[in-house]
């Protein structure tokens, strides 16, 4: 009995690696900083909020068997050009946030079409080739905003505009939609604010997700992501599918990124969409997840467990070395590290399996000979 | 009759060249045509093309043991360009000046660059399939690892550490008084006012270029073009699958290490910290500019890739600055750059070729 729970341990932390290596990570990290729990806390949820959305965008291209959508950063380049126009128009509080979702998603869907038929192309190796797209499309974006926003595309406000007369300033305020979400029903518990509408909207997408896997294009997806001649040959549109599972991830990330902005106050408008994809796929593989299993728990889990270590580096640094940048340093290192552990961990598995099955296969022919 | 064979002729030879590299090419044609119209210095701008097509060809050669092997497309060429800022430095730690300097750092460097290069060879083993992603990230997270020990190694050379503590190396750190432009100045013909040929780095590129070249045509290099082309067959031949791509990586990662010091003595500067953290795109993109694809590679497309790609980067600026008085070259840059990418992996992948 014994024996077995002892392996079980064992197995559960194989699996679990890189959420056990964060475990080890934060709990020396968090003594080293220094911080009150309370703070901890209060910024823990500060960031739940902030970016759960985001990361949630992730499931749903990973059910349909394409891997972690570095794509995402489209979604959010969509979600930008909604909230420039929304404060190029002056429109404030909620009403402007529901505008800017409401630009950002045909751009998202537009976008979403794109990376999806891009992706078909490139089948087995969807993650670099999204990578490398959102860095295309980087250079789109940069193209329309730098150049096509204020000569092209009329912009009326100068104070959003390069004094050369053409471009987006390199940041925008974000006065008028700042906090809107956040601060519309809150709730204080022990000092800690609880921005409880922004969850709210997060729950709704949770069960939206949840709703969808047992649709009969969510299970559709699924089969896809099993196996897609299996798929193709049970009449399913493979391509197809494959194509709506990357607008739905497109237009949630989109609707994530104006969340994540309204809570930080501040566009970066060259810069903020840059980094999103590789942070929300950091956390969600911290969480537990892996290229080709994800659920929501691990969405949760991950936002936790990885800004937690994002808080307390840069002061553990400072308290162990003296030097506040290595710990800066640290935890840029770790979100790669985390992501390169998780994805040669899964293809180690992944050929491990096609081995465990090959042998079996041979077995069963074998049996079968004998017979 | 005759026509149609020209024509066909002319089919062939689009379809043999791919329609990305011929827009690329004739842009860059257009570029060099109308500079002199709009008051650039055609001279300036071929020197600059070709100093910098010297400064980056030795990385962008760096692709293509790895490409052999089929382990695509070398997104982790960080880590040799690692290997490289470590023999750089060391070289200047121990204050080697001048050309000495230079050579010591690629003795210094290579350990290193076949350390990690075999370390980084197994992990490919492993992921068999997944290389390129897993390459991306390699790179990422071994920059970023990197970026902790510049802070932390004990280097002590005034010209590289920081000033006020003495301690923790430099962001930028000046090649001048020792190596800069070693190769650059090495024989280097000049023509005019404006025109320098910077031979010593041709040279050593072209040196280079031709051991790869003789390598891949020895029999350890068919052996690894074999492991590229057909896995299978390979196997069923008796080569050691895994030991040979191990010694493509570990090729690629010297060759990088050996490019960035090549880049370093033109550029004049050491660049540390999140310094390494893109260069590998450009070198990708320009190797596929040249008609690379994700499982064949060759000098001439590094030859032709580097020029088409570096000529764009050089003369851009100029010609389009003169021209609209926008500078939107870092625009384009992307966008030919990732576009090229994108093109070559969603290409139906030849896997025999």
């Amino acid at each position: 009995m014994k024996k077995i729970t002892s392996k079980g341990i064992k197995s559960l932390i194989r699996n679990n690696l890189v959420t056990v290596l964060f475990l080890v990570i934060c709990s020396i990290g968090i003594p080293l900083s220094g911080y009150s729990p309370s703070y901890l806390i209060s910024e823990i949820i500060v960031r739940l909020s902030r970016n759960s959305f985001l990361i949630l965008s992730l499931l749903i291209p990973i059910m349909a068997g394409m891997g972690l959508n570095f794509g995402m950063t489209l979604g959010a380049m969509a979600g930008q050009i909604g909230l420039i126009f929304v404060t190029d128009w002056n429109v404030v509080g909620i009403p402007a946030m529901v505008l800017a979702i409401i630009i950002s998603i045909p751009i998202s869907i537009l976008l979403g079409q794109l990376c999806g038929r891009i992706l078909n192309k490139a089948k087995g190796r969807e993650m670099v080739t999204s990578y490398i797209l959102g860095f295309f499309m980087n250079g789109v974006y940069q193209l329309i905003v730098l150049y096509g926003m204020g000569s092209i595309i009329p912009i009326k406000n100068t104070s959003l505009v390069l004094p050369r007369g053409y471009g987006i300033r390199n940041t925008v305020n974000l006065i008028g939609i700042r906090r809107s979400l956040d601060s519309l029903f809150n709730l204080s518990i022990f000092g800690i604010k609880i921005p409880l509408m922004t969850f709210i909207v997060i729950a709704l997408v949770c069960v939206f997700i949840v709703w969808f896997r047992k649709t009969k294009l969510g299970q559709d997806m699924r089969a896809v992501g099993q196996d897609m001649e299996v798929a193709a040959s049970a009449g399913i549109q493979v391509e197809h599918t494959r194509i709506v599972s990357i607008v739905i991830s497109t237009v949630v990330a989109g609707i994530g990124m104006i969340i994540y902005l309204q809570n930080i106050g501040t566009l970066n408008t060259y810069n903020s969409h840059t980094q999103i994809g590789m942070f929300s796929v950091a956390a969600l593989l911290v969480g537990g997840a892996s290229v080709s299993k994800a659920n929501i728990g691990n969405v949760f889990l991950g936002v936790i467990l990885f800004h937690l270590m994002f808080i307390v580096s840069p002061m553990a640094g400072k308290n162990l070395i003296g030097q506040a940048q290595l710990g800066e340093y640290f935890r840029v290192f770790v979100s790669y590290g985390v992501i390169t552990m998780s994805l040669v961990l899964y293809e180690m598995r992944k050929k491990r399996e096609n081995l465990a099955n090959a042998e079996k296969l041979q077995e069963n022919q074998g049996a079968l000979n004998e017979d | 009759m005759e026509n149609i064979t020209i024509i066909d002729r002319i089919r062939d030879f689009i379809k043999h060249f791919g329609w990305p590299r011929i827009i690329i090419g004739l842009f860059l044609l257009t570029l060099f045509v109308m500079a002199p119209f709009v008051g650039v210095n055609i001279n300036t701008s071929l020197s600059d093309t070709l100093n910098r097509f010297g400064m980056n060809c030795v990385m962008v050669l760096a692709m293509v043991p790895m490409i052999h092997s089929g382990c695509g497309l070398n997104f982790g060429l960080p880590l040799g360009i690692i290997a490289g800022l470590l023999g750089g430095t060391l070289a200047i730690e121990f204050n080697f000046i001048g050309p000495t300097s230079f050579l010591m750092a690629m003795i210094f460097a290579t350990p290193f660059a076949v350390i990690f290069g075999w370390g980084y060879g197994k992990l490919l083993n492993k992921v068999k399939g997944g290389e390129m992603m897993i390459a991306t990230y390699v790179g990422f997270s071994s920059v970023a690892f990197m970026c902790m020990m510049w802070l932390l190694l004990p280097y002590s050379n005034p010209t590289m550490v920081w000033g006020y503590t003495g301690r923790g190396l430099r962001t930028t750190i000046s090649t001048e008084g020792y190596y800069l432009h070693v190769l650059n100045d090495f024989l280097a013909i000049r023509i005019g006012e404006h025109f320098v040929f910077p031979t010593g780095m041709f040279l050593l590129f072209a040196l280079l270029a031709f051991v790869i070249w003789a390598f891949l045509h020895s029999k350890k290099g068919t052996a690894m073009t074999a492991v590229g082309s057909n896995p299978v067959f390979a196997r069923a031949c008796g080569i050691d699958i895994d030991k040979t791509r191990i010694l493509s990586v570990i090729l690629s990662t010297w060759l990088g290490a050996i490019g960035i010091l090549v880049y370093q003595q033109s550029f004049g500067f050491i660049q540390l910290y999140m310094g390494p953290f893109f260069m590998a795109l450009p070198a990708v993109s320009a190797i596929l500019i040249g008609g690379a694809s994700v499982n064949k590679a060759s000098i001439t497309n590094v030859i032709v890739g580097t020029f088409l790609f570096q000529g764009i980067l050089t003369m851009t600026p100029s010609v389009m600055n003169s021209v609209i008085q926008t500078d939107m070259s870092e625009v384009i840059r992307i966008v030919v750059s990732n576009g090229m990418i994108l093109y070559a992996l969603t290409r139906k992948t030849e896997a025999t070729r």
